[in-house]
């Protein structure tokens, strides 16, 4: 599945300069493995050390926030955008 | 109200160029990467928030200075994160902390304060304290337009503290958002726009348009600012106690930033020598239908599991709480608590509140009142305790939730004889 990935500027640096990516995988965590297997800098602000979602950023599959479906294990579908937000906001 | 698709952002008055005092640089909580004074509240290195960098060796005033000084936000200035005086919002602060005896006869404990920012200028909720120092930090950084996400207080208070500071504003809000606060941010003219879903999907659209515009967003982006500004109500109790602290407090939770802001006044007083004794214990309330930080404390960890809403209590209506795991662990270090209520015995605190304080509240203060109550029963609020109720906002913004439990007032004519038959039958 080919799918958009859109990063928030604080994490640009991290991923060549760019906030917007495409990238590959059947599920969310495979997407954005993908991306970090590119950008290994920018994979340890998406993952913690366990491999999950890590604490202070928020992935919107399509508008939808992951933890109400499966997390990574999310199965994305072609053409879908992913979102990722960082945590500290809003309230 | 007016559309947002042909808005453009507003250029400050001509002759009037914004400039501000200057905003303290910043610091990471989680890591301690510093970063420069900026409209940015995310760490690049680890994503923790960023907090403003107070100067350890500045000096700090006596409490005879604060004394001496205006009665706002303003006298604890060593305390907020400007450098410099401020520009704009100058008058809001300082709101009374009101002995309540009847209300604390209720709760069962020794006594009871309201601190009452039912009545904060100019909008009549807790907000506005935040909002005055994220809008002087605006004018800091010659931003012209500023913003927020909200659930209804925050527009209030944005809308209006811009329309004084000659800024642009962008307010974004949960469609479904009670009539008068809608009306209570339009009037100010601001571009408002009412967002389909909830509080936490309004919250996510406005982190991708800080990202986009470079606006001012005072709950994104200039948020390591405007969350200092809650601190004035801690520094305001503890003053207004003369010079003391309660034994407890409980406190409504959104996004738990006020509960965790509350920790950090009550802590900064205390190493400044301006009062010494106990920390009080912190108590967060909020809605059984919103209630993660209320379930991370009775769980335990550290990660909160976000909820959708389904609560009367639309200002406190957060399922992602951006600061629910901080509120959390202040509750747990000063040994206090938390509790949810349903929406029946919100509105009921609202009522309980009213008739004990002359006080009316929004459905977050029934929710504090409530969740006080339930704490009280249940043992875990003292009969020994000295207990501060803060009142974040006003009653008059949410009629809706309190009008169908009160009861319908009986309509005569202007006949003597009609006013002593309602007197004969005890109406």
């Amino acid at each position: 599945m080919s799918v958009t990935l859109r990063l928030p500027t604080v994490l640009a640096r991290a991923a060549g300069g760019k906030t917007v990516h495409e990238a590959s995988g059947a599920t969310v965590g495979e997407v954005v493995a993908d991306l970090a297997a590119r950008h290994p800098e920018l994979g340890t602000r998406l993952r913690d050390a366990k491999g999950d979602p890590y604490p202070y950023v928020i992935f919107y599959l399509d508008d939808e926030d992951i933890r109400f479906a499966k997390g990574f294990a999310t199965p994305v579908a072609d053409g879908a955008e992913i979102v990722v937000v960082p945590a500290i906001a809003g309230g | 109200m007016s559309s947002p698709a042909a808005a453009a952002p507003r250029a400050p008055a001509a002759g009037a160029e914004p400039s501000g005092p200057r905003p303290l640089p910043l610091r990471c909580r989680l890591c301690g990467a510093p970063a420069d004074a900026a409209p940015v509240a995310t760490c690049e290195r680890c994503l923790g928030p960023l907090e403003p960098a107070y100067d350890p060796a500045r000096r700090l005033p006596s409490r005879a200075e604060i004394e001496g000084r205006p009665r706002s936000i303003w006298r604890y200035a060593e305390w907020l994160p400007l450098l410099g005086p401020p520009e704009v919002s100058l008058d809001t602060g300082f709101t009374p902390l009101l002995d309540a005896p009847a209300l604390a006869r209720a709760l069962g404990v020794r006594r009871a304060l309201v601190k009452n920012d039912a009545v904060s200028h100019p909008t009549l909720s807790f907000k506005d304290r935040v909002v005055a120092v994220a809008l002087n930090a605006a004018r800091g950084f010659r931003l012209d337009t500023v913003g927020c996400a909200s659930t209804g207080n925050l527009a209030n208070a944005v809308a209006a503290h811009a329309a004084r500071a000659g800024l642009a504003a962008w307010i974004f809000v949960p469609e479904d958002l009670e009539i008068g606060k809608i009306v209570g941010t339009a009037v100010y003219g601001p571009r408002l726009v009412r967002v389909r879903g909830t509080y936490d999907d309004v919250n996510r659209l406005c982190a991708q348009v800080a990202d986009r515009f470079g606006w001012g967003l005072v709950n994104l982006n200039l948020r390591g600012y405007y969350a200092e500004g809650s601190k004035t109500m801690a520094h305001e109790i503890a003053e207004q106690l003369g010079w003391r602290l309660p034994d407890a407090v409980v406190a409504p939770m959104a996004g738990g930033s006020l509960l965790t802001k509350l920790d950090k006044g009550f802590r900064e007083f205390r190493d400044a020598g301006l009062v010494d004794g106990t920390l009080p214990r912190l108590y967060g309330a909020q809605a059984a239908g919103c209630s993660p930080i209320v379930r991370l404390v009775e769980r335990g960890g550290d990660a909160i599991e976000p909820v959708v809403p389904r609560t009367i209590a639309r200002s406190i209506a957060i399922g992602n709480p951006a600061d629910g795991r901080f509120a959390a662990r202040a509750i747990r270090a000063t040994g206090g608590g938390a509790a949810a209520v349903e929406d029946e015995e919100l509105v009921a605190g609202i009522r309980l509140l009213a008739e004990t304080t002359g006080v009316f509240t929004e459905t977050a203060g029934g929710v504090t009142v409530a969740a006080a109550l339930k704490l009280a029963r249940a043992g875990t609020l003292r009969p020994s305790d000295e207990l501060v109720v803060c009142i974040t906002g006003n009653g008059l913004k949410t009629v809706e939730a309190v009008r169908p439990s009160l009861p319908e007032a009986p309509v005569i004519a202007a006949k003597l004889r009609e006013v002593a038959a309602l007197v004969s039958c005890g109406a």
